[in-house]
């Protein structure tokens, strides 16, 4: 009797751990209305096609591992603008390193998480001990990695084998491989958001910089730490594009506008900017709404400059939801 | 002996001191325009002749009117990423409105700046009212107008622009005296600038603005209308985007891709100019001078020969290191 109710307790906190955002109700509410949509104008396969269904959520892969990475960085008060051009040169260099050979596969991956893990450091470093303000920092340092390889590679370079495809392509059983692999890096997020010490000080760090100084955190290195983690993520994304493009080229970071979107998918998940509150539970959601309205999108067979308009709406439609309740003036 | 204390040693040593004190204040972006700006001199003849600075000028004024704009809204706290999907779109309706006939010019204009008016007044209210933070407020607003753009044209460019549209980019006025040909963009900036400073430095406007960038609670308790300031910020910075616009369509003719990344160069501009990001501190000729300290960066670039994709790097060096700089020599005064 007793092991139970301690048992039955533990589900309960462990449930409440896991924290289901409201923006999950605006995620089922879109699809049960794009759903509808697609009946009534299209063939209403979003409801019964299970393919489409995978699909949604293979989309959703891209955006969602590096908006995990954005969520960390989100949560400890700053922004990272510079994972659009690591995702593109992670794609580049991979594909460059690669040339199609399997053989180089272990080197390629070694050679962009370096890159990616020395991005994120200077990031952190630059916000950090140059006080420059996150926002600035890292939209110099995208520019900076942006001319690199714009002047070193200027079309599709390389190619990859056909054994790395597996990330982009392969299937374990009936789900697809990156469909794990971003729920791993959305699990990974959650527990090292709630269970480490690294979490819980980087939710301190960006409650209250101060607060967490005075308190005795090394405020800075949580940080560079939360910036490194978000480059790597960046890193992964380029790398799950490259898999699935066959070849890296300079300009897939920027034109899937995964610097914008990241950030974007990260507040629609109930995540402030102004940080130290949110999780990636909820960025989970903002990413799947994505997804979903670009299906509806495609079933309904939508002008593709409206989908941008409406894209730009539901943004702020969806980040309205909840904050025009607070008290609080925006900035 | 009293009327020349400037001679004894210890009045030279006040002067001195007077100077430096003074030297001390001037904004770090005028002395580093300068030196570039010579440099750029030195480089290429035409930077010494007038016709060349007023060329280099025209270039920079629809940067420098972005500039102006977007400071407003930095200084009160916020962002507008909006201002380089509105000179698309400005650029590219104007094609379609103008038809090309000449005639319709002023339609065109007038049409354009009633969008950007609207596109203002949503921004304003929706970060004010609905109180989302405006980084996401303007980034929607960025794909809205973007993606509304290109719908309405269809995607790709329609017909071109006429030259009397144009002219207000590329025209001059002939013999003026002392200077020669005149840019009107110049005339349109100085303008734009004098009524900038004057409602943001000389009446209450731009303190209200000032004093919300620094804390809004305590600037409500003090009686600013909070909402209503930070929404004119936002129209503000959308119509200078929308004359912006004309310009730079003046300059380049029609293109999908024109206004693209200008929001990023704008507000670095500002932040090389001394804007403070998140609020607080903006002055609309240090600004002004920040444009102009990007735009002979650029030149200064292309006279070396450098290609396109080495001067992002260095844009982003700059503005790192400017932010970098004026972080360090705050934190020294405390």
């Amino acid at each position: 009797m007793m092991n139970t109710t301690v048992s039955g307790n533990q589900f309960k906190n462990f449930w409440r751990s896991v924290r289901i955002p409201p923006v999950y109700i605006f995620l089922i509410a879109i699809f049960i209305f794009g759903g509808i949509l697609d009946r009534v104008f299209s063939d209403g396969q979003v409801f019964t096609n299970r393919a489409i269904q995978l699909n949604i959520l293979v989309r959703s892969v891209a955006l969602g591992i590096v908006a995990v990475g954005q969520t960390l960085v989100i949560i400890g008060a700053s922004i990272d603008l510079s994972v659009a051009y690591v995702i593109s040169i992670t794609a580049v260099m991979s594909s460059y390193i690669m040339q199609g050979e399997a053989a180089n596969v272990p080197k390629a991956i070694v050679v962009v998480f370096a890159i990616g893990a020395l991005i994120g450091l200077v990031n952190g470093l630059v916000i950090t001990k140059l006080h420059v303000n996150s926002f600035i920092a890292t939209l110099g340092t995208s520019l900076v990695v942006k001319g690199i390889i714009n002047a070193t590679f200027s079309n599709y370079t390389g190619s990859v084998p056909k054994s790395f495809q597996y990330f982009g392509y392969g299937t374990v059983g009936p789900i697809p491989v990156a469909i794990i692999v971003l729920l791993v890096i959305v699990i990974a997020g959650w527990l090292l958001l709630t269970r480490t010490k690294f979490g819980s000080h980087l939710y301190g760090v960006g409650g209250n910089v101060e607060v967490a100084r005075l308190s005795g955190l090394r405020t800075d290195r949580v940080l560079i730490g939360a910036h490194i983690l978000c480059s790597m993520s960046a890193v992964l994304t380029g790398l799950f594009l490259v898999s699935r493009l066959q070849s890296g080229a300079p300009w897939v970071g920027p034109d899937g506008l995964y610097d914008l979107e990241s950030v974007a998918t990260t507040v629609v998940g109930g995540t402030a900017l102004a940080g130290g509150k949110g999780g990636v539970w909820g960025t989970l959601a903002g990413v799947l709404i994505f997804g979903v309205l670009d299906t509806v999108f495609n079933q309904l067979g939508v002008n593709p400059y409206l989908k941008t308009v409406l894209r730009g709406a539901i943004i702020v439609l969806a980040v309205a939801s909840y904050t025009y309740r607070s008290k609080k003036e925006a900035a | 002996m009293t009327a020349s204390t400037a001679n004894s040693p210890a009045g030279s040593a006040k002067f001195l001191r007077f100077v430096s004190e003074g030297i001390k204040r001037i904004p770090p972006v005028y002395p580093v325009f300068f030196i570039i700006f010579i440099s750029l001199g030195f480089l290429s003849e035409s930077y010494q002749t007038t016709p060349g600075i007023m060329t280099f000028l025209r270039r920079t004024s629809p940067l420098a009117i972005l500039a102006i704009g977007e400071m407003m809204v930095l200084a009160s706290g916020g962002f507008d990423l909006s201002i380089g999907s509105i000179v698309t779109m400005v650029v590219l309706g104007s094609s379609l409105i103008l038809n090309n006939d000449p005639a319709m010019a002023p339609q065109a204009i007038l049409v354009m700046l009633g969008l950007g008016l609207v596109i203002g007044l949503v921004n304003g209210l929706v970060v004010s009212y609905l109180k989302i933070p405006s980084f996401i407020a303007t980034l929607g607003m960025m794909l809205l107008v973007k993606g509304g753009a290109l719908y309405w044209v269809g995607g790709a460019p329609r017909g071109y622009l006429t030259d009397n549209w144009r002219a207000f980019g590329r025209g001059y006025f002939e013999n003026v005296p002392l200077v020669g040909r005149f840019p009107y963009a110049l005339l349109i900036l100085l303008v734009i600038a004098v009524l900038s400073y004057f409602i943001f430095h000389r009446a209450n406007f731009g303190k209200q603005v000032l004093a919300i960038g620094d804390n809004v609670r305590a600037s409500q308790l003090s009686g600013v209308k909070v909402r209503l300031v930070r929404v004119m910020t936002f129209v503000i910075s959308s119509l200078f985007a929308v004359i912006a616009g004309i310009m730079i369509g003046g300059f380049g003719g029609v293109n999908v891709t024109i206004g693209e990344g200008l929001e990023m160069q704008t507000i670095a501009a500002c932040v090389v100019g001394g804007a403070l990001m998140l609020g607080g501190k903006g002055s609309v000729p240090n600004v002004i001078f920040g444009a102009f300290t990007m735009e002979a960066v650029f030149s200064l670039l292309n006279l070396l020969g450098l290609p396109k994709p080495y001067k992002d790097a260095v844009q982003g060096l700059i503005i790192i290191g400017a932010v970098a700089y004026v972080a360090f020599s705050t934190r020294k005064k405390r």
